[in-house]
């Protein structure tokens, strides 16, 4: 922790000035709740490095990404949180990509080594490459899964593909199969209502695989 | 010939120690009175049948105390939770590694069908790599459906025919 990190939480307008005399790109973004500044993509190593030892902001919270469409151009956007255990305060860096088809990010686990596997989750499932990562493996799906599945062109019940294992494959014959969707994906209900109706179930019961949905009328 | 023996229960002082019973009868009931459980624990699932296991529920009352950490002392994997894709051909083979005779108990939505997660990461029922013989509703089930389970599994095993010849050939 620096000896220079401040008692209380800089305002926005104040890191905005900060970062903006660094970087001058830097720009805010809409938020709903915390401080988030936008910034170009190479720059957010040293904007990082600039808040953990000058903001007092310590800890590197998560690192994560945002597809915005297939279409969308910048169509990937990397964002960092940042969180203080002096001040408690939260920020948010968010970088746009600039490819899109082969998104990559600097890596930041030289700054926090915990930076390790939020990066090589967003790899896993998002298809980011971070730069100069010390180790970038997949971290959830197995080494030779050929998606990216929190992408939006790829589809929740997921696309055929052979069992990690090809011994096993042959042995019982399976493959990674699309799920059955049966009426869209399952999800709770909230409110006053009893357990059994709150339990997670397709909304749409009207179509399954073997039906297929009725076209809008 | 008209004995004057009036007793129909088994009387060791004229017929000496001896039980006549077939073979394959006798060796289930062995079996099924002291099933060694390998237990898969994937998921939330697997809390129950922790609980299963301790003293409220008591699974030791069938025989079945004798939880196993290695498929080499185990004859019933009970897979209690959700089978990730990633997970699938571990389970496979530790299904391989058990000895015959072997049974298989899927317990819960998830390892039955793969439950809520109708998803790109979970397999959709575990019959889809190993041969299942009792499967158990619940999300998760109680820990007495797993001792139902278990004594339906021990019903199958004594109904099981040809077990003496398929030692004898083995
Ligand atoms: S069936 Fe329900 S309780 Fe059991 S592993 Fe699946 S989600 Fe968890």
């Amino acid at each position: 922790m620096s000896a220079s990190a401040p008692a209380a939480a800089a305002s926005e307008t104040d890191l905005l000035a900060l970062l903006q005399g660094a970087f001058p790109a830097a720009a805010t973004r809409p938020t709903g709740d915390h401080p988030a500044f936008k910034l170009p993509v190479a720059d957010v190593p040293a904007a990082l490095k600039l808040l953990r030892d000058q903001q007092g902001f310590d800890f590197l919270t998560d690192v994560t990404a945002v597809d915005w469409d297939v279409e969308a151009s910048p169509r990937f956007s990397v964002v960092w949180h940042l969180h203080s255990t002096t001040h408690h305060g939260y920020v948010r860096i968010v970088a746009d990509c600039l490819s899109d088809t082969e998104p990559s990010a600097p890596s930041v686990v030289g700054l926090w080594a915990g930076a390790n596997w939020h990066e090589r989750e967003t790899f896993d499932l998002m298809g980011i490459r971070f730069t100069d990562h010390p180790d970038l493996r997949r971290i959830l799906m197995w080494d030779g899964y050929p998606f990216h599945p929190l992408r939006k062109d790829f589809p929740l019940a997921g696309i055929e593909t052979p069992l990690p294992d090809v011994e096993v494959s042959e042995i019982t014959g399976a493959t990674v199969k699309p799920a059955p969707m049966m009426g869209g994906p399952f999800v709770a209900s909230t409110g006053e209502m009893n357990l059994t109706e709150a339990e997670p179930r397709a909304k749409d019961e009207s179509w399954n695989e073997r039906s297929e949905k009725p076209a809008a009328l | 010939m008209v004995t004057p023996n009036t007793e129909l229960a088994y009387n060791t002082k004229i017929e000496g120690d001896i039980v006549v019973t077939r073979a394959d009868a006798v060796i289930n009931w062995l079996r099924s009175n002291s099933v060694w459980p390998m237990p898969m624990g994937l998921a939330c699932c697997a809390i129950e049948l922790m609980a299963g296991a301790s003293s409220r529920f008591d699974i030791a009352r069938f025989g079945s105390e004798v939880f196993r950490f290695s498929p080499r002392q185990a004859d019933c994997m009970i897979v209690a939770g959700t089978v990730t894709y990633k997970m699938a051909p571990h389970l496979r083979r530790i299904y391989d590694q058990m000895a015959e005779p072997k049974w298989v108990i899927a317990m819960g939505a998830c390892a039955s069908s793969g439950g809520m997660y109708r998803s790109y990461a979970t397999l959709q029922g575990v019959d889809k790599i190993v041969p299942v013989d009792v499967y158990i509703s619940g999300c998760p089930p109680r820990p007495e459906a797993l001792l139902d389970a278990l004594i339906k599994l021990q019903e199958k095993m004594t109904r099981t025919g040809g077990t003496t010849k398929r030692l004898l050939t083995a």
